[in-house]
């Protein structure tokens, strides 16, 4: 089976420093993938490597067989690679329709002299836009705050918008930088019910950082631990618990809840 | 501020069409009355150009007359057609709502127009208020994608209105009048108001290119490098024409044809409304908005930031282009010292008085600074004093400006008001 991203011998390099180490990844069309790690571990050098904010020094990024190391971010995002941020990156002067609307950037091709003259291509298409942002509204439970600034919604719902931003590039993988940081357990809950759901609704592959045991073991096929840019353990979850090396790196001596 | 409640409550059923029906009355009034009865007898010179200001501040004893006659003329007229004609006009609106709203929005438009030509018919120095308002409106708007919805701090807009000016003040006078740097007459002279439009564009053009050499290095980077090679892109321009002896160096350029008459700015103000209200409001021209506030997060949603970035900028100066032709056009003559610091600081003023990102802001704001800034004129030095201390006040009590963050919705604007029923609704 060919993976749906395949990454091989990624290392980059910022000056001196080496953040990343010969990483290999390979995930499959409708996979749930884990990276843990302990903090300065390099996951999120990871995701900006694999999504474009960086280029790799060195190795091979492969989505569904095309090359996408040295593309722009926008690029890499428009064939199929949406994430979300470790710190909420919202526009914090637009709402929440506007939002989800302005993820569809890359489906539109009305063109400029479209937009000024308002064409019937551009109504058209901006109707179907529409259209699709009220469904994801709906999807993610957020079509309450529809007019609303992101800066005025709780926080829960802001994490959500941000998903629902993410979808509406239509991705084939979804990268998720710690979907639950600052969450409490009740919306913790909430969020692994969200995160089968987009699973199942949009058969996306779904790769994500998180720091929650809990959360991890819940919901991934397989998981990789990564200390100072090496990966030392991968496998499926039960594998990792009891991984000796990944106890004594990232786990030390805490209970697993 | 219950006074001011009731007042709205009073007029809240009045739809734009009547406040339209009332102000042409009013003008009408001034028209036929203002000189012969009104002004007359409450014993003015002259009919008060701008609602008494200049009178009042020249001549504090004409006071009490200069407010009659604006109580007169204006204030009671217009609230009463208004108020009366109500139910009229909310059949007319309710009519026009049939209409598709581009033909309803066309009409309400004529409407505005009539109400400006019959004021300014009154006398030439209304009639040059106007145009330069709505001048200064296009440079407003324009200015505000880039300041306002793209969040950069761009101080360019005087060179590319320079560019405007200089390049289609070149093409008519070379093409439309017998001058003495371009020789005769190379098209008739009959065509001139035909290919205004053409000349216009083209030098909009000029200005569009021209904001390539701001653009292709400053967007490189983010931060403070676009006010700096912006300005110094001014710079550049100024000293570049003022020392091109060709087209008249620090002298100016005189001699244009007058093709600029009031119905023709109207309707590139209004186009150039219409259009950049299209596209900010577009998926494309919101993406501004996006690069403002995040950069990483608009380019990880597949937008093109450095694309939308440079287009921008291009349309923005495109806008500024075209504003710079009209106003060779309007005053007949320019020199590069038009289109300088002064300049910049009045556009930057309005921007930022009337608010960022919101097309209904910068009108105001271009049309407030530009009224104030002609009605406090006896005044003097102390206008430099009075009009910097509204715009620290407006900074205080609203950072962003008079109006902002909000967009025209036309279609409530011109709706039929009707009265709501008390006891109905839930």
């Amino acid at each position: 089976m060919i993976p749906l991203l395949s990454v091989t011998d990624m290392t980059h390099y910022f000056g001196g420093l080496r953040a990343v180490h010969d990483y290999n990844l390979s995930i499959e069309p409708r996979q749930i993938f884990g990276l843990i790690g302990p903090n300065g571990a390099g996951k999120t050098t990871i995701f900006n490597l694999i999504t474009g904010v960086y280029t790799p020094s060195e190795g091979e990024i492969l989505l569904e067989n095309k090359n996408i190391k040295g593309l722009e971010t926008n690029e890499i995002a428009a064939m199929g690679l949406g994430r979300t941020f470790q710190n909420l990156a919202l526009w914090r002067h637009m709402n929440v329709v506007d939002h989800i609307r302005m993820a569809h950037y890359s489906q539109l091709d009305y063109g400029l002299l479209g937009a000024f003259f308002n064409s019937r291509a551009c109504r058209e298409q901006e109707n179907q836009v529409m259209e699709n942002v009220h469904q994801l509204m709906e999807l993610f439970n957020i079509e309450k705050y529809a007019g609303d600034l992101v800066t005025s919604l709780p926080y829960g719902a802001q994490r959500r918008v941000e998903m629902a931003r993410a979808m509406a590039t239509r991705p084939k993988v979804l990268f998720l930088d710690e979907p639950t940081a600052g969450m409490t357990p009740d919306e913790l809950v909430r969020m692994i019910r969200i995160i089968r759901k987009v699973h199942e609704d949009f058969k996306v592959a779904i790769f994500l950082i998180e720091h929650r045991m809990k959360f991890v073991m819940e919901l991934c096929e397989h998981i990789q631990t990564l200390v100072f840019g090496e990966v030392i353990a991968e496998g499926p979850p039960e594998e990792i618990q009891n991984n000796p090396r990944v106890i004594e790196a990232y786990l030390g001596k805490e209970d697993m809840t | 501020m219950g006074i001011v409640k009731k007042f709205r409550q009073m007029f809240s059923t009045v739809p734009m069409l009547g406040w339209f029906l009332g102000f042409l009355t009013a003008v009408l009034i001034e028209y036929f009355w203002g000189y012969d009865y009104i002004s007359y007898y409450l014993g003015l010179p002259k009919i008060p150009v701008l609602f008494g200001a200049l009178i009042m501040l020249k001549e504090p004893l004409m006071i009490p007359g200069a407010l009659a006659y604006d109580l007169i003329v204006y204030v009671i007229p217009v609230l009463a057609v208004a108020k009366l004609t109500s139910p009229v006009t909310n059949q007319g609106a309710a009519l026009l709502e049939k209409l598709p709203l581009w033909l309803s929005a066309v009409l309400h438009l004529i409407c505005l127009y009539a109400v400006l030509h019959v004021w300014a018919g009154i006398n030439d120095y209304r009639v040059l208020i106007v145009k330069l308002s709505l001048i200064s409106i296009i440079l407003t708007v324009s200015v505000n994608v880039i300041n306002g919805y793209q969040g950069e701090f761009s101080c360019s807009h005087p060179g590319f209105m320079a560019l405007g000016a200089y390049v289609s003040s070149i093409l008519t006078l070379m093409l439309f009048t017998n001058d003495k740097i371009f020789g005769t007459a190379l098209l008739p002279p009959a065509l001139a108001p035909y290919c205004f439009p053409l000349v216009l564009v083209i030098g909009g053009a000029a200005a569009a290119i021209g904001s390539l050499a701001v653009a292709i290095p400053s967007f490189r980077t983010r931060g403070d490098y676009l006010a700096i090679i912006s300005l110094a892109f001014m710079f550049i321009v100024k000293s570049a024409v003022e020392n091109l002896h060709v087209i008249g160096g620090a002298r100016g350029m005189g001699g244009q044809p007058d093709l600029a008459p009031l119905p023709v700015i109207f309707i590139w103000t209004m186009l150039c409304i219409w259009i950049i209200h299209n596209f900010v409001t577009s998926i494309f021209g919101k993406a501004l908005n996006t690069v403002r506030d995040d950069e990483a997060a608009a380019e990880s949603m597949t937008i093109k930031t450095r694309k939308t970035k440079m287009t921008a900028f291009m349309f923005g100066a495109f806008w500024a282009g075209i504003a710079g032709g009209l106003f060779a056009h309007v005053l007949t003559y320019i020199n590069p010292g038009m289109f300088s610091i002064n300049r910049l600081a009045e556009i930057l003023a309005m921007v930022y008085f009337g608010g960022l990102n919101s097309i209904l802001g910068s009108i105001v704001g271009a049309v407030s600074i530009n009224v104030l800034g002609e009605a406090l004129r006896p005044l003097e030095l102390f206008k430099w004093i009075i009009i910097p201390l509204i715009l620290i006040f407006v900074m205080i009590f609203r950072p962003y400006g008079l109006i902002s963050f909000t967009e025209i919705n036309t279609k409530k604007l011109l709706e039929a008001k009707h009265k709501t029923k008390q006891g109905v609704s839930p």
